[in-house]
């Protein structure tokens, strides 16, 4: 009753395929975007900023990104830190190399390249599948870190191996750098998360979306129906690498602004990612908003608990956290393998029917 | 012979001593994929679990002994005992037996039929919640695990070699560490019995059976769940010696469950489907490493280790998906 679909009628063949066909959910998603850009911005203070809002903004990039190549193609990746690594020098040697390039090509820049590199470690993706690619991409994971951390000339020969993100503007703000307004920093992400997520959206739901789900839910019958394997798989690989470039990028240039590649980059957080994406739904846009949000939220709000609360110490604070996350991975999978998404999907159902039972 | 040769030499004995170390690992991934088709991410996990299970028995610790006195303001820190190690080492084989019952009865019996992918997420997800569990009950420090292990280098092999070398050479004989070659004879002896164990015992042959049909095995009388009980068991087993030899050597502490990571590489290799695969690829990997580092890393940054293994899968891969020894595999409609 709170939801309807009945009684939305298309006139013209562009409502037939816009990409929110439904009015109610048109409206929500305006409003919500409206909220975003004009309400949450002149609220938003250094703690929510750098807590909360903008890692969740950039890490539902990064879970757009792997989505897309373990969602929709099924090709599982444990590479995505190294990916983001990727962005993150392509970043910084651009911010160096040309410093009066404006700050959003750069980051695009710094997807493109990254993608070229996930188009590189893709080419195993051809010949083998299921945890052999998991193992593959692995390699990506470690040869990747060990090379920014051992050529200097990534890190400009700099004496700490770190790489610092230079002061750059946008249109006469400050984005990147100490000096940035958290609500300058949280619009640049903002932007550029809706442009991607709509892009994402739309190829999913076109012919290149349909061929990676082909190739995902039975490779062979795709072939065989005439969709082309290595162009399919390939083309996963380079826009999941451009989402995870882009999101390493931004990481490295708004979110922390110095960056020690194996700490930040290393393996755990291939697998944080992969975790969003299993708990907010694997295959589904709207999960990657929602697992980015969960594993975002959920040590923030156990932390404020446990040692803000109960006053533990922090390490005690640290291995429970370890806990629930594994013990949500699994119980997810078990109960919900579809994720957040799927109880999204079911809430809108019972929305859809209730009060009436059928 | 030349010092340069035998350093070499030396080298690659040292990489196949740590090959014997990964096949440790990738034997417990070995035994669960054949019997339940389960790539078991937590088997590194596992051995930093086991190791550290047998540290704190051993000394005496009180399990959850902060997270109590967090919470209660008590100051409970041990029992106050010494048991011997042997003691200590078959209670925490229970312990690894209780977290196999506790395995199948709370995760895997509710994702049977799922794919392997999801499988292999799950484990992923067990191995976090372990890591978290297992610091939580035994504390986040560095242990040293001593259950009586020679270790050291071998003086005996040093003044063997040393007149190896040519007369007047700075050449002072080969190191090789004693625990290493315990190591070794510990993963033969391993190997050995469970070759024979699978080969003629009763529950041998159902582990044989189910590993090559999981529902001709279920027609003819096989439980697959007790099944994977036993297999999760042994391979705890497995993960006890595993840990009790990579504690002994570096210390109980997290980099451990990295050795997990390290396994994967080895059971490309191999295949992962076969124990003796497992044992060589292993050994492969340890040699190709050291020597690699030894040869070629100087002179692009060292430290290649972390890497060499996976690129070295990643190569196999392309060439041969099945691995050395693991059965080909056909893709049917």
């Amino acid at each position: 009753m709170f939801y309807r679909q009945a009684g939305d009628f298309k006139t013209t063949y562009r409502g037939d395929i816009q990409t929110f066909p439904l009015r109610q959910d048109r409206i929500a998603y305006y409003l919500m975007l409206a909220f975003a850009f004009l309400v949450v911005p002149f609220v938003i203070n250094d703690y929510w900023a750098s807590a909360v809002l903008i890692p969740f903004l950039i890490l539902a990039i990064a879970s757009l990104g792997l989505n897309i190549l373990t969602g929709y193609c099924g090709l599982v990746s444990l590479g995505t830190g190294g990916f983001m690594a990727v962005g993150a020098y392509a970043c910084y040697k651009l911010m160096t190399a040309f410093p009066d390039l404006n700050m959003m090509i750069v980051v695009l820049l710094a997807g493109f390249i990254t993608a070229a590199v996930g188009l590189l470690f893709g080419i195993p993706s051809l010949r083998i599948k299921g945890f052999y690619l998991a193992v593959a991409t692995l390699a990506a994971q470690f040869f990747l870190v060990w090379l920014f951390n051992k050529v200097p000339w990534f890190y400009n020969y700099s004496a700490s191996g770190q790489i610092n993100a230079p002061e750059r503007t946008m249109l006469g703000f400050e984005v990147t750098g100490a000096n940035a307004e958290p609500a300058v920093s949280y619009l640049f992400c903002l932007t550029i998360l809706t442009v991607l997520a709509l892009i994402a959206r739309n190829l999913t739901r076109g012919r290149i979306g349909r061929s990676w789900m082909a190739i995902r839910d039975m490779d062979i019958a795709a072939e065989i129906i005439g969709v082309n394997p290595l162009k399919t798989k390939l083309s996963a690989f380079a826009v999941s690498s451009f989402y995870i470039g882009v999101a390493g990028a931004l990481f490295f240039s708004v979110y922390l602004g110095a960056v020690e590649v194996g700490e930040v980059f290393g393996i755990n957080q291939s697998f944080l990612i992969l975790f969003m994406i299993i708990i907010g739904g694997l295959g589904s846009i709207f999960g990657s908003f929602a697992g980015a949000a969960f594993m975002v939220l959920m040590p923030v709000l156990l932390k404020n608990i446990m040692v803000g609360g109960l006053g533990w110490p922090t390490d005690i604070a640290a291995h429970i956290e370890f806990m629930v996350v594994g013990g949500l991975i699994v119980i997810f999978l078990i109960v919900e393998p579809h994720g957040l998404a799927q109880l999204w999907r079911v809430a809108k159902e019972k929305l859809l029917l209730w009060p009436f039972p059928h | 012979m030349s010092p340069q040769f035998l350093y070499t030499i030396e080298v690659m004995l040292n990489g196949l001593m740590a090959g014997v170390m990964y096949s440790l690992v990738a034997l417990g991934f070995v035994l669960i994929f054949k019997a339940s088709g389960i790539f078991n991410y937590a088997q590194g996990v596992m051995a930093l679990f086991a190791a550290m299970t047998l540290v704190g028995i051993q000394n005496g610790q009180v399990p959850f002994a902060h997270l109590v006195n967090a919470v209660f303001g008590t100051n409970i820190h041990g029992f106050g005992w010494n048991l011997p190690a042997l003691f200590a080492i078959i209670l925490t084989l229970g312990v690894m037996i209780l977290f196999a019952i506790l395995v199948e009865r709370l995760i895997l019996k509710h994702l049977v039929n799922q794919e392997p992918i999801i499988l292999f997420m799950a484990t992923i997800g067990l191995a976090f919640f372990m890591e978290g569990f297992g610091d939580l009950m035994w504390g986040s420090d560095i242990k040293v695990l001593d259950v009586g292990i020679p270790s050291g280098g071998s003086l005996w092999l040093e003044d063997k070699t040393i007149g190896w070398a040519a007369e007047g050479s700075n050449y002072y004989g080969m190191y090789i560490d004693k625990l290493d070659i315990v190591a070794t004879l510990v993963a033969l002896l391993l190997v050995i019995t469970l070759t024979l164990f699978s080969q003629y015992t009763k529950t041998g042959r159902a582990l044989r059976a189910v590993a090559d049909d999981h529902q001709a095995a279920l027609s003819v009388g096989i439980s697959l769940r007790r099944i994977w009980v036993i297999v999760w068991a042994i391979s705890g087993f497995v993960a006890l010696v595993a840990g009790i030899m990579w504690g002994a050597k570096s210390g109980v502490q997290f980099s451990l469950s990295l050795i997990a990571l390290k396994a994967l590489p080895v059971l490309i290799l191999g295949g992962f489907t076969s124990i003796p695969g497992a044992i060589i690829g292993g050994l492969i990997i340890g040699v190709g490493e050291k020597l690699f580092e030894f040869t070629i890393g100087p002179l692009i940054g060292g430290a290649t280790e972390n890497w060499f293994a996976y690129v070295l899968a990643l190569l196999f891969l392309v060439f041969r998906p099945q691995g050395l020894f693991g059965e080909k595999i056909i893709e049917r409609v």
